[in-house]
């Protein structure tokens, strides 16, 4: 765009990770602390705002700030400590997962918290504080911080860490980008023996014994996750719980660890290249074809069994079909996640699925987890499951679906669960009052209005929960 | 420099979420007239507008008219002769609401001169000014912004009066034939690049406009049938209209009246 001489920059137009939105923004793409503030100048001479930006991952409008600026960390991806010996490592936010672990793994450890796509960027993932399928043991990423770095708009570039600076800490931790910007996050990593883990897979025939399951099974796992059949039966669904190899489990531990022994396949069969497969997909993303896809793998399912997969294949399933979100089609998809606590998720989804069946709305993909309550300021997490469900969008089905979307937040509201930031993108500025508590969000505005007191940090998001 | 100031809006639009979307749009020239039945048009059709116009108390009736239930219109108090405000205009008004998916350039006068034997430069300078360099002012930064992000609409609202010199307002003519090629000059600049130019040619529309028209007014509209027709070409994505379509053929007609008629005639 004309007119911003002194810094680069372009218009461009976003989408966020399930093309379901779209906003234009002037791009900077800083690859220093100086440059960013000296976007932050410009911004402020512009009468413009800045929301921040990884890789755009997010379902929702996290990552998007339309008619402002978008201040894409991914130029500022350089690693600039790491420690084969204690496992801590120290980056720049624009660092990914997929560089993170690539890094660390030939060294014999791994990330403790990752995101079901390796392409997230660290900023984005402590932004939003992410989990993985094993928040029962681990908690979120923003547990294994041991100190981030960040500037603010005022200018000043702080440390925080657990001990130092920790309402900040655990504040910017799941702030969403809007108390500053990380510079440089230092990080713990997990120590592993073998470059594989050791799978079991069982059916599940109703809800409850879904829940029942997750509930005794996963303290004996690293990992747990579940599947639900929510188009068919309700309760029809899979569960698979994973565990690291010990050395004594793996005879092959160190050549497993190897990048080339962790790589996913890029062709189905050997024949076609996978990054064709979502135009296959496509004419299956419906209720009658997905049903069958849905029914299908449930019946697959019915056997238990246990099977060995690399850290890679096991974590990174999004990245297995790329592009898959784009299946969906010309209106995108989204999200919608909700945790609640372990004594009232059963009454909860019970509820929600029935209404989704009745009202002829079902969801795509159905996946379960096991959470554990946190300490960072803007959590999502509680003490029992979440149910993520994927919806695709189409002109048609749109009205009915923002219904029903409102009509599960009351539900969750009432059966006092949580959202989260990263997924939902209908929750409203009511709702998420509702689950935060006012306490909660008058405190998190008053840090922002000691960071950021021109008010320079701001996204669709922001506005649309906190304004 | 005129004062910029968005008025008549308490509150803001409310959010753009994937279930319930809204397309944002910029009017310059809504005040009334085909801009005032647009905007109308487009807020019904889900759309957040921003409404530009000099007149200040009129848009601001215009949005207290469009907001009644919820902020869909914010109003900008703008003369489009004040070129340079325009690129910081764009700017604020891209931030306000959030992105920009269509700019539609609406602004023009028509002061004839008085009669086929007088002559008005004064009159003629604020035509070129406010119908061209006015529009040329406001599209330039609005095609770069949509170049640059690969998509985008916009609509010139232009006259079949520019389809052919005539005796009776060689100004409004030239202003408006001068526009029409801009628009040309656009699409062909910006079709490449994801983004719709339409150029659109009303015939006679039952505007205030109408009442500078000399003589008969045949096959006259209303605003609101024009801004019906406006919309749908938008939809298809259409590159130049007539309207009514009628206009096409009678257009095709004068276009191909050979000079020596042409030159005699007297409308």
């Amino acid at each position: 765009m004309n007119g911003f001489a002194s810094l680069p920059s372009a218009f461009k137009r976003f989408e966020n990770f399930g093309h379901s939105l779209t906003a234009g923004a002037y791009r900077f793409q800083p690859q220093t602390a100086d440059e960013i503030y000296a976007v932050f100048q410009f911004a402020k001479k512009n009468g413009l705002t800045i929301g921040a930006r990884g890789a755009g991952r997010s379902y929702n409008d996290a990552s998007l700030n339309g008619g402002g600026i978008l201040l894409d960390t991914s130029a500022m991806n350089r690693f600039l400590e790491w420690n084969p010996e204690t496992g801590q490592v120290r980056c720049e936010p624009g660092v990914t997962i997929e560089q993170l672990w690539q890094k660390v793994l030939p060294d014999g450890w791994w990330p403790p918290v990752v995101s079901g796509t390796m392409t997230t960027t660290l900023g984005g993932c402590l932004s939003t504080n992410i989990h993985g399928k094993n928040n029962f043991q681990m908690g979120p990423i923003g547990e294994h911080v041991l100190e981030f770095t960040a500037l603010l708009p005022t200018g000043a570039e702080i440390a925080c860490s657990p001990k130092k600076n920790g309402d900040l800490f655990h504040a910017m931790i799941g702030g969403l980008g809007m108390l500053g910007i990380f510079t440089s996050i230092k990080l713990q990593m997990k120590k592993m023996e073998s470059g594989l883990l050791e799978i079991h897979a069982w059916p599940t025939k109703t809800l409850q014994g879904h829940l029942a399951f997750i509930e005794e099974n996963a303290p004996k796992y690293d990992y747990i996750v579940g599947w639900l059949d929510t188009i068919n039966t309700l309760g029809h669904g899979q569960i698979h719980a994973a565990n690291y190899l010990h050395k004594n489990e793996d005879s092959n531990a160190p050549q497993n660890m190897r990048l080339e022994n962790q790589h996913l396949p890029s062709r189905i069969f050997g024949v076609m290249p996978k990054s064709l497969l979502h135009y296959f997909m496509t004419p299956f993303v419906n209720n009658l074809g997905w049903g069958l896809v849905n029914r299908a793998k449930y019946l697959a399912s019915l056997r238990p069994h246990t099977f060995r997969q690399s850290h890679a294949a096991f974590h990174f399933l999004l990245d297995y079909v790329p592009n898959w979100e784009r299946a969906a089609g010309r209106g995108g998809l989204i999200q919608y996640q909700s945790f609640l606590p372990k004594e009232t998720t059963l009454p909860a989804w019970t509820e929600m699925l029935t209404l989704a069946k009745k009202r002829g709305l079902p969801s795509y993909l159905g996946v379960t987890k096991r959470h554990r309550p946190d300490k960072f300021l803007l959590t999502h997490a509680v003490d029992g499951f979440s149910l993520a469900l994927d919806f695709k969008i189409t002109d048609r089905k749109r009205a009915a679906l923002s219904q029903m979307l409102q009509d599960y937040d009351r539900i969750v509201i009432e059966h006092g669960g949580r959202f989260y930031f990263a997924k939902n993108s209908e929750t409203s500025a009511e709702t998420a009052q509702a689950f935060l508590g006012a306490e909660t969000i008058a405190k998190f505005k008053k840090l922002k209005k000691r960071c950021d007191p021109n008010g320079l940090l701001a996204s669709d998001l922001y506005r649309r929960i906190f304004k | 420099m005129s004062v910029i100031q968005n008025s008549s809006t308490s509150g803001k639009p409310a959010p753009v979420t994937p279930l319930t979307p809204r397309r944002r749009g910029l009017i310059i020239g809504a005040s009334d007239g085909i801009g005032a039945a647009l905007a109308r048009k487009l807020t019904k059709e889900g759309y957040t507008l921003a409404l530009v116009a000099r007149r200040k108390d009129k848009l601001d009736s215009l949005c207290g008219e469009l907001n009644t239930k919820g902020v869909c219109a914010l109003a900008y108090a703008h003369d489009v002769v004040q070129f340079a405000e325009a690129p910081e205009l764009l700017k604020k008004i891209a931030a306000d609401l959030g992105g920009l998916d269509l700019v539609v350039f609406m602004a023009g006068v028509n002061f004839p001169p008085g009669g086929l034997d007088q002559y008005n430069f004064a009159n003629d300078r604020q035509m070129i000014e406010v119908n061209l360099l006015g529009a040329m002012a406001w599209l330039n930064p609005v095609a770069a912004m949509f170049q640059s992000a690969q998509a985008g609409q916009i609509v010139g609202i232009s006259s079949v009066a520019g389809d052919r010199g005539r005796v009776g307002n060689p100004g409004y003519n030239t202003s408006k034939a001068a526009l029409t090629t801009y628009l040309e000059a656009l699409r062909n600049r910006l079709t490449r690049h994801g983004v719709n130019v339409l150029t659109v040619k009303p015939g006679f529309v039952k505007t205030e406009m109408l009442k500078a028209a000399q003589g008969g007014t045949p096959f006259a509209i209303t605003p609101e049938q024009a801004a019906n027709e406006i919309y749908a070409a938008m939809q298809k994505r259409k590159q130049t209209i007539y309207t009514p379509t009628l206009w096409r053929w009678i257009m095709l007609a004068i276009q191909h009246t050979p000079s020596f008629i042409f030159r005699k005639l007297s409308f």
